[in-house]
C-alpha cells in the first residue's frame, strides 16, 4: 500500500514538472541571418532586478516594456535607448504571474496573466482601461489542484491565458491557455464573438493543446503558437483553420511584424529542462513570409547572449530589430538582423 | 411599427395582470432614466490601482472612500499554521475625485473587500468578506469599533463550502456583506454569504439578535448581499439568489418581499423626505451578455425607472456591488468586474 503510495506520488510530481518537450525542426537548408545582439541594453535603476522576462513590446516611439516575474511580478518600461522610464502597475490587483506583454496600435499596453487569468488594458499613461477574466476570488482560499476533468470553458473566463492580439479593426484575440485549450474572439468593447477549441485539448485543425503565443496579422488572420502541438496554426478572422505549419519545431510564440511587407518570426525554444544535446538541435527562430514560406533562421541556444535560453517572447515591430524575452535567462536582448548579408550568401 | 390601438390593449392587459395579483415583470416596465457617467470620476496617483471594487460610499463633505481588493493576501509557509494577511485596501477622495490618502493601511482586517459605508456622524465603516471583520474608523481615521473576528489562520488547501448558512446566532460572521444603521444608531450587519441572516447589534456593539436562515421562505435567505434601513426603521435585505429584496421590521419581523428586482446585490436608500431605493440586477462576473441594470423604486416596491446594462464600457456595469445614493441624482457605482468606481448623473 505504501508503495502504491509513494508510486503514484512520483507520478503525480512527474505530471506537475514542467514538459521537456523538445523537436528538432524538419525544415532543411534554411539560411542563416546573420545577426549581433546589442550588449547591455537595458539599464535597471539600483536595487532594481529582471526576473523571469517572459514578455516584452515595444511601443511606437520603441520604448521596451518588459513584464517579468520577479518577487512580484511587475511591468517595467524603457526608453528606446534602454533606459529605464517607469514601472506600470505596481502592486496592480491583476499582476501576479507574467505570461505575455503586448502594445496594440495606439499604444495601449496590454498584459496577459496566467497568476489572474486576467488580460488588461493599460493607456499609454499606465492607467487601467479595460480588463478582461477575473481572478478567482481570494476568499475561496488556497485551492488544491482540480482533481477532476476541465470545466467547460466560459465566454468570460480563462484558464492560464497565454497571448492577445488584435486584428485591423481592434477586435481583440486571446490564447487561453494552459488549461483551456482555445483562441477567443472579443470585439474592441470586450464582448464575446466566437472561439476556437475548447476546454479539451486536441490535434485535429482548429483544435490546440496549449495555444502558447498568438498574433493576428494585416489580413485579420490569427496565427497560433500551438507548443504542445509541435505546431503553428493560422486561423482566419472567424477563427476558422486555414493552415498548419508543422516543420519548426514546437510552437514556442509567433510575432507577426509591422509596416506593409509583413513577416512572422517563429521560436523553436529550447525546453524548460534541457537534456544533453537539445542545445544542438532546439533555440533557433524562424523568419517567414505570410504564406509560410520560411525565408531564413538565426539564433541558437545558449546560456550566455547572444545565446538564447528560453526565448518566450519575440517583439518584431522592425523586422530587423527582434527584442527578445528569455525565461532562464532573466534577460532581454535586442537583435540586430542583417537580412540582405544572408540572401547574398544564399545567392553564391 | 406597433399600432397605438394595440399598445393600449396591451397596456390594459398588463394593468388586469398586476391588478389580480400575478407577479409582474415590473423590470420591463420601469422607464428609462436618463444617465451619464463622468470620464475619470476618480484620479488614482502613479502607483494607486483599484481592484475589484467592493465598496464605495461618501461622507457628509462628499469625500469619496473606496473598499477594494487590491492583491490577494499572503499567506507565510513554513510556519505550524499558515497565516494569511493583506489583499485589500481602503482610499479616501475628495469631492473632486482627488486622492487623499489611505486609511488602515496593513489593518489585520483587511483581506477581501466586501462594503463600506458612512454612518450619519462621517464614520467609515468597512465590511470585510474573509477576515469576517466590520470595523468602524472615526472621521479622522482611528478604529472606533470592531465586531466580528478574523480567523487565526486559514485552511490549505481551503476546505469546502466553508459556512453552513446555518444564521449561527453569534456575533461572528461568515462572509458578511454590508452593514447599515436605524436612526437609533443600531447596527445590522448582513451576513451574508456564508450564513444567511441579517444580525442586529445596538449602538454600542452589543449583539442583540439575529433572523433568518439558509432558504427560500419568507424570512430565509439565499444569502444576504447588501442591506439598507429606512427612517422608519425598517430593514431592507437585497436577498440575490432568490432574486428579491426582504422587508422586516426592526426587530426582523417579515413585512413583505420585492420579486422583481432581478439578482438583488447592491442597495441603496437615499436619505431626503420621499426615501426610495435604488437596487442593482448585478450581472455575474463570467457574464456581461445579461442583466446588469440598476432600479430605482418607492419603498412600497413601485418600480420608478431603470438604467444602464452589463458591459466594459463608461454607463456599462461589472457586476455592480455598491452604490452611494447620499446626492439621490449623482450616484457613486463600485464595479468588480471593471475594477472601478463610476460617477454617474441621473436626468
Amino acid at each position: 500500500m505504501k508503495r502504491i503510495l509513494t508510486l503514484s506520488v512520483i507520478l503525480a510530481a512527474l505530471a506537475a514538472v514542467p514538459s521537456f518537450a523538445q523537436r528538432k525542426a524538419s525544415i532543411e537548408n534554411v539560411p542563416n541571418i546573420p545577426y549581433s545582439s546589442a550588449p547591455n541594453l537595458l539599464k535597471l535603476p539600483p536595487g532594481e532586478y529582471l526576473g523571469e522576462s517572459v514578455a516584452v513590446a515595444t511601443n511606437s516611439k520603441g520604448h521596451i516594456f518588459v513584464y517579468h516575474r520577479s518577487a512580484n511580478t511587475r511591468l517595467f518600461e524603457f526608453d528606446q535607448a534602454g533606459n529605464f522610464v517607469k514601472e506600470i502597475g505596481s502592486g496592480y490587483y491583476g499582476f501576479e504571474f507574467a505570461h505575455s506583454v503586448r502594445v496594440d496600435k495606439d499604444d495601449n499596453i496590454w498584459t496577459v496573466d496566467e497568476g489572474t487569468n486576467m488580460i488588461t488594458k493599460f493607456g499609454p499613461d499606465g492607467k487601467v482601461l479595460m480588463v478582461l477574466g477575473r481572478r478567482p476570488p481570494a476568499v475561496l482560499g488556497v485551492q488544491a489542484a482540480p482533481a477532476g476533468p476541465n470545466q467547460p470553458s466560459q465566454k468570460y473566463i480563462f484558464c492560464r491565458p497565454t497571448d492577445v492580439g488584435w486584428d485591423p479593426q481592434g477586435n481583440i484575440f486571446i490564447s487561453d491557455g494552459y488549461c483551456n485549450n482555445r483562441v477567443v474572439k472579443y470585439d474592441k468593447n470586450g464582448r464575446f464573438l466566437a472561439q476556437a477549441g475548447s476546454e479539451k485539448a486536441g490535434s485535429a485543425l482548429g483544435e490546440f493543446n496549449l495555444p502558447h503565443g498568438l498574433q493576428v496579422d494585416g489580413q485579420g488572420n490569427v496565427w497560433v503558437a500551438d507548443r504542445s502541438n509541435f505546431r503553428y496554426q493560422v486561423l482566419d478572422n472567424n477563427l476558422k483553420p486555414m493552415r498548419e505549419i508543422t516543420n519548426l519545431g514546437v510552437g514556442w510564440t509567433v510575432c507577426i511584424s509591422a509596416g506593409p511587407h509583413q513577416y512572422a518570426f517563429m521560436s523553436n525554444s529550447n525546453p524548460n529542462g534541457n537534456m544533453p544535446g537539445s542545445w544542438d538541435i532546439t533555440g533557433e527562430i524562424y523568419k517567414a513570409e505570410l504564406d509560410g514560406t520560411v525565408i531564413g533562421k538565426f539564433g541558437h541556444a545558449g546560456k550566455l547572449a547572444p545565446g538564447f535560453q528560453v526565448v518566450h517572447m519575440m517583439d518584431c515591430r522592425n523586422p530587423n530589430e527582434i527584442v527578445v524575452g528569455e525565461i532562464e535567462s532573466w534577460r532581454v536582448q535586442k537583435l540586430i538582423l542583417r537580412p540582405a548579408a544572408a540572401e547574398a550568401g544564399a545567392a553564391r | 411599427m406597433k399600432h397605438p390601438m394595440t399598445r393600449r390593449l396591451i397596456q390594459a392587459l398588463l394593468a388586469a395582470i398586476l391588478s389580480a395579483g400575478v407577479p409582474a415583470n415590473a423590470q420591463k416596465e420601469a422607464p428609462e432614466i436618463r444617465f451619464d457617467s463622468a470620464p475619470n470620476a476618480l484620479q488614482l496617483p502613479a502607483g494607486v490601482y483599484l481592484g475589484e471594487v467592493g465598496g464605495v460610499a461618501t461622507n457628509s463633505r462628499g469625500d469619496i472612500f473606496v473598499y477594494t481588493r487590491t492583491g490577494h493576501p499572503t499567506v507565510t509557509t513554513g510556519t505550524a499554521r499558515p497565516f494569511a494577511h493583506g489583499g485589500s485596501r481602503l482610499f479616501q477622495f475628495d469631492h473632486n475625485g482627488k486622492f487623499v490618502g489611505e486609511i488602515g493601511k496593513d489593518s489585520y482586517g483587511f483581506m477581501f473587500a466586501a462594503q463600506v459605508r458612512v454612518d450619519p456622524k462621517d464614520s467609515i465603516w468597512v465590511v470585510d468578506q474573509m477576515t469576517n471583520m466590520v470595523i468602524k474608523f472615526d472621521p479622522q481615521g482611528r478604529v472606533a469599533l470592531l465586531l466580528g473576528r478574523k480567523a487565526e489562520s486559514v485552511p490549505v488547501p481551503a476546505r469546502q463550502a466553508a459556512g453552513n448558512g446555518a444564521g449561527q446566532p453569534t456575533d461572528l460572521f461568515d462572509r458578511p456583506t454590508d452593514v447599515a444603521w436605524d436612526a437609533a444608531g443600531n447596527i445590522f450587519v448582513a451576513d451574508g454569504l456564508g450564513n444567511a441572516r441579517v444580525a442586529k447589534f445596538d449602538k454600542e456593539g452589543k449583539f442583540v439578535k439575529s433572523w433568518g436562515k439558509k432558504g427560500s421562505a419568507p424570512g430565509e435567505f439565499a444569502n444576504v448581499r447588501s442591506i439598507a434601513v429606512d427612517a422608519q426603521g425598517n430593514v431592507y435585505a437585497a436577498d440575490g439568489g432568490n432574486k428579491r429584496i426582504q422587508v422586516f421590521d426592526n426587530d426582523g419581523n417579515f413585512k413583505t418581499a420585492f420579486t422583481n428586482v432581478g439578482n438583488a446585490q447592491a442597495l441603496c436608500m437615499t436619505k431626503g423626505p420621499n426615501q426610495f431605493v435604488y437596487v442593482s440586477n448585478s450581472n455575474p462576473p463570467d457574464d456581461i451578455d445579461h442583466d446588469g441594470e440598476i432600479y430605482r423604486m418607492r419603498l412600497d416596491g413601485t418600480m420608478t425607472g431603470k438604467f444602464g446594462r452589463a458591459g466594459k464600457l463608461l454607463k456599462e456595469f461589472g457586476t455592480v456591488n455598491a452604490i452611494d445614493c447620499r446626492d439621490e441624482n449623482t450616484l457613486y457605482v463600485g464595479e468588480i468586474g471593471n475594477l472601478r468606481v463610476q460617477k454617474l448623473a441621473l436626468h
